[in-house]
């Protein structure tokens, strides 16, 4: 049995899939369009802070907003070498996406840590 | 020196059609394809939307975030998001039961219950996410 | 009264003359239980004897008569003329496919393919009397009957926007045929090898439009889904059997 890269990114990118559906909807209703057009009032800056504050809920939104990245980048690999044409260039648009996701998981741990 | 073959028995010369820039535009299944796979996009701009909230939060500049939140195009650009990232969840969920047969003795679970509870499971994350942020605020 | 009659607009590729196949339009009687194929016959038979397609069963078993009409794969003999109304009606060798004539198409890679998965039943360790049975309990049966049902006719290969881009994709058919007996109770082969690939199940985008096109509701999609959780299950559960 050869091991290859390929069903790992597809387990991260069906588990990003999966979390994006089920959180990003509201949340985006919510801090995206409701909250700016008043329709809903923003929660005070101390509450979003103690919503983000325990270290279990930290490290889970760092995970889930990870996920969703690789969600991203796994489409955005396909989806650009289909519609244009760089299947050859595969390995490097894979590395551009995929990376562009760690960067931003990174980015999520340095915000929240 | 080329001798001349009697019909059917030429060098055979099979045609390759040229690479079909427009492909996702052929057919209506296509195009609703591509949006899905599009949806990604804005995906990720949702994540960076969020990273930018939760910076925000971390800096104490939550004030200037709703400002920017609030300019036009910044509503314009989320309301997309909103449209995209629902079409994305519609789909994904919808799509699950294809990779994932069950089967309980014997009885293949049919795709619509798995659906329904994919979409039951959207809404229940939905609603509590909604709770945690909008309580005693 | 001059009989109803519809235009077949035919794409012609003679290798020894055309560049490039063109269109050629034939008048042919519209009759309510002609298929498309029906046309194609009657321009062969008294109109235009040059031209060259596949058929033989005409009854959508043999899997030989695919073409694109009106730019959807369809097996010409399971489809009516009268569902184009007044016509005309474009016909075409399946897309994605090297031409050789007419409407006849190169299959040697698609067959390249169907074996490529070893699509038999793989027995190890044994030396069964010739007269040996193994029975399979209608759930056994079940398990992947839908998959067998396959006709080989690669209409699916010709709506596979990623197999059209890259034609070394293995694509929906011979990973159907793989699912067929990897499902089979009776198999023992383990066919991770040529499956867990980036030009076979990893290069499936999920698109559906082969599950749509399938004349015979094999959903060669979800076999590859199917697949896809089997083999990340068994790279990530190295002592999860198959
Ligand atoms: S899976 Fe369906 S469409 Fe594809 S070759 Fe078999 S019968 Fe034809
Ligand atoms: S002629 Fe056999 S399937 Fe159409």
């Amino acid at each position: 049995m050869r091991r290859r890269l390929e069903p790992y990114l597809w387990l991260l990118f069906s588990g990003g899939g999966v979390v994006a559906a089920l959180t990003l909807p509201v949340l985006v209703l919510l801090f995206g369009v409701l909250m700016p057009l008043g329709v809903v009032a923003w929660p005070s800056a101390a509450h979003l802070r103690a919503l983000v504050d325990a270290p279990l809920v930290r490290g889970a939104v760092v995970v889930a907003l990870t996920l969703c990245l690789f969600h991203a980048a796994h489409r955005i690999r396909f989806t650009s070498e289909e519609l244009l044409g760089l299947r050859r260039w595969d390995a490097l648009v894979a590395v551009l996406c995929y990376g562009a996701a760690v960067a931003g998981g990174v980015t999520a741990i340095t915000l929240l840590f | 020196m080329t001798t001349a073959r009697p019909p059917g028995h030429e060098e055979a010369r099979p045609y390759v059609r040229p690479r079909d820039r427009w492909w996702f535009a052929r057919r209506r299944s296509l195009a609703v394809f591509v949006l899905r796979e599009l949806t990604s996009v804005l995906v990720a701009w949702t994540v960076a939307y969020l990273l930018l909230l939760l910076g925000a939060v971390a800096d104490g500049t939550t004030e200037r975030f709703a400002a920017l939140a609030a300019r036009p195009w910044m509503v314009a650009l989320n309301v997309l998001a909103l449209a995209a990232t629902a079409f994305h969840a519609v789909t994904f969920l919808n799509l699950a039961p294809k990779a994932t047969v069950v089967r309980l003795d014997g009885w293949r679970v049919p795709a619509w219950m798995i659906q329904g509870g994919n979409h039951t499971a959207w809404l229940a994350v939905s609603a509590l996410l909604a709770y945690l942020v909008l309580r005693s605020s | 009264m001059a009989a109803e009659t519809i235009r077949l607009d035919v794409a012609r590729y003679r290798p020894e003359e055309d560049a490039e196949p063109v269109l050629q339009s034939y008048e042919v009687p519209l009759r309510p239980d002609w298929a498309v194929l029906d046309g194609l016959a009657h321009i062969k038979d008294h109109l235009d004897g040059t031209l060259s397609f596949r058929w033989s069963c005409r009854m959508g078993i043999c899997g030989s008569c695919g073409m694109d009409v009106d730019g959807e794969p369809r097996l010409t003999c399971g489809t009516f003329l009268a569902e184009y109304g007044a016509g005309p009606v474009r016909i075409e060798p399946l897309k994605g496919f090297p031409v050789i004539r007419d409407l006849v198409v190169d299959i040697d890679g698609f067959l390249a393919k169907l074996s490529s998965v070893r699509p038999w039943l793989v027995r190890e360790g044994e030396e069964p009397p010739l007269t040996a049975e193994y029975a399979q309990t209608p759930a056994q049966l079940d398990a992947y009957k839908q998959y067998s049902m396959c006709i080989n006719c690669m209409l699916c290969y010709s709506a596979c926007p990623v197999y059209v881009l890259d034609p070394d994709f293995l694509g929906p058919a011979a990973i159907a045929l793989a699912q067929r007996y990897n499902l089979d109770s009776r198999d023992m082969d383990d066919r991770f090898d040529v499956l867990n690939l980036e030009e076979a199940v990893w290069g499936c985008t999920f698109v559906g439009d082969c599950t749509r096109v399938c004349p015979k509701h094999v959903d060669p999609a979800e076999a590859i889904q199917r697949y896809k959780v089997t083999a990340a299950l068994r790279s990530v559960l190295p002592w999860s059997g198959r």
